[in-house]
């Protein structure tokens, strides 16, 4: 029996897609998309901008920090959204913590 | 139209109808093609990429048995390619040694495994095939020791109904990301076989339940999709997301559908590949625009604020029930003869109370229905 937990996020995860996930520019549509087994999601900017630097490398107190940076806006405001959105994505398989 | 025409996303390959397999419920049609009507290599690679060029990023490749097909681990590397998210739907049996590593470096995404039972006896019995349900155990842990992403179909039924939280578990213990839990939708050999396979409704309520309950106990550990069995529903399923809106199927013939049921539909003719250009059926075919968007719906469909949400549900269920396939499917509380659908529930559970259920199985066998004839 694999013995699989929930993964919750915190600023030391170090999240990255898994193997059935990649994000791929669709030249038809000229937008990029998020293919999963049966299903194609359509990020907005934001989400494409945090699920980019899900490279298996950054820490998300790493991503917060540069993502406020480049939004130029307040880290707490940035960190709950990034937060909520990668524990939404964790949550679905989508994303690897 | 009332809407532009959108490129599909979706396409699924059925690539062969040979198939280990006998399952009574099975979504290929009743008359089944030989070997000698599939499709060739090149001409299944054309196809593929004419589809890419018109917009499909995912494809499943199905059958049948699509390991069958020798030349599987081409088409995946053709889809590989150019960039198309592959997934392969296998049940599980007979694949060969160092295959499913082939297929993983040929690119494969994703593989979907079927099982007809969560316990060895009554996979073999479904499938009407001895030892099955040990070799996809074995297919399992072969997919994952190759690193495959892995998702556990379960087709439901009244024969393995009770076996849902079994299914969970197995589903869990093989490592797979996702499971389905899809309650078997009445068309092809389904309908042939619906005395047989319509649960009880206290099955279905705790069915719904326990997958309830598992889906919050699995959150960020296992998806579990669940389609439920429409004869019980209020609404219809919005069939395929919509009649050739997003997705379409060909058959092991070239043969371009809509959906895996819609050659019931008598009115309609479909067209093949290599006869016509992909982009063309799916712009131009008549079959496809028959039943695109909701200018041929008539009412209660018409006027409905759900028209976008359901698309009328399943046009090969109002053929099949209302004997009209532009009716709106007889699912829905608000068709005219919703009310045939419990009656057609009470048939089928007085009938399935004469017979024992092996008796009553028409497997799926090339020539069985002309032998029922």
């Amino acid at each position: 029996m694999a013995l699989r937990e929930r993964a919750m996020v915190s600023l030391r995860s170090v999240p990255s897609l898994p193997k059935h996930v990649r994000i791929q520019y669709d030249p038809v549509r000229q937008a990029f998309a998020v293919l999963s087994p049966e299903k194609v999601f359509w990020p907005n900017e934001i989400s494409l901008d945090i699920l980019r630097r899900c490279d298996g490398r950054s820490t998300v107190g790493h991503i917060i920090a540069d993502l406020a940076a480049e939004y130029d806006a307040e880290q707490e405001a940035v960190a709950a959204d990034v937060i909520a959105f990668l524990q939404e994505w964790s949550d679905k398989l989508l994303v690897k913590l | 139209m009332s809407e532009p025409l959108l490129p599909p996303i979706g396409m699924l390959a059925e690539l062969t109808h040979r198939c280990p397999l006998q399952c009574p419920y099975c979504s290929n049609p009743l008359e089944l093609l030989k070997a000698n009507r599939e499709l060739d290599t090149q001409t299944w690679l054309d196809l593929f990429s004419q589809a890419t060029d018109l917009g499909v990023l995912q494809v499943h490749l199905s059958g049948g048995e699509p390991t069958l097909r020798r030349d599987l681990e081409q088409l995946i590397a053709g889809l590989s390619a150019r960039g198309v998210y592959t997934n392969l739907i296998t049940a599980g049996i007979g694949i060969a040694e160092g295959r499913i590593e082939a297929f993983a470096d040929a690119g494969l995404d994703h593989l979907q495994l079927s099982f007809q039972g969560a316990r060895p006896a009554t996979t073999d019995r479904i499938g009407n095939h001895r030892g099955s349900h040990e070799k996809k155990l074995e297919t399992a842990r072969r997919a994952r020791a190759a690193g495959l992403p892995l998702t556990i179909n379960a087709p439901i039924h009244r024969h393995n109904i009770e076996e849902v939280p079994e299914f969970i578990d197995m589903a869990v213990s093989l490592g797979a990301e996702r499971l389905e839990i899809a309650n078997v939708q009445y068309a092809g050999w389904a309908l042939a076989n619906r005395n047989a396979l319509m649960p009880e409704r206290a099955a279905i309520d705790r069915q719904a339940d326990i997958v309830a309950a598992a889906r919050e106990r699995l959150t960020g550990i296992m998806n579990i999709d669940f389609v439920p069995p429409d004869y019980f529903a209020i609404y219809p399923k919005p069939c395929m997301g919509g009649w050739a809106r997003d997705a379409f199927m060909v058959t092991p013939d070239g043969t371009v559908l809509p959906c895996h049921a819609a050659q019931t539909i008598p009115s309609l003719r479909f067209e093949r590949f290599a006869e016509r250009s992909l982009a063309d059926i799916w712009t131009d075919s008549p079959a496809f625009n028959a039943f695109r968007g909701t200018e041929w719906m008539q009412e209660p469909c018409r006027s409905c604020e759900r028209r976008e949400i359901d698309w009328g549900g399943c046009r090969c269920q109002a053929m099949a029930i209302a004997g009209d396939a532009a009716a709106t499917d007889p699912v829905c509380i608000k068709s005219p003869i919703h009310a045939r659908m419990a009656l057609l529930i009470d048939e089928t559970r007085r009938a399935a109370a004469d017979i024992s259920a092996d008796e009553a199985f028409i497997y799926r066998r090339i020539g069985a229905v002309t032998e029922l004839a």
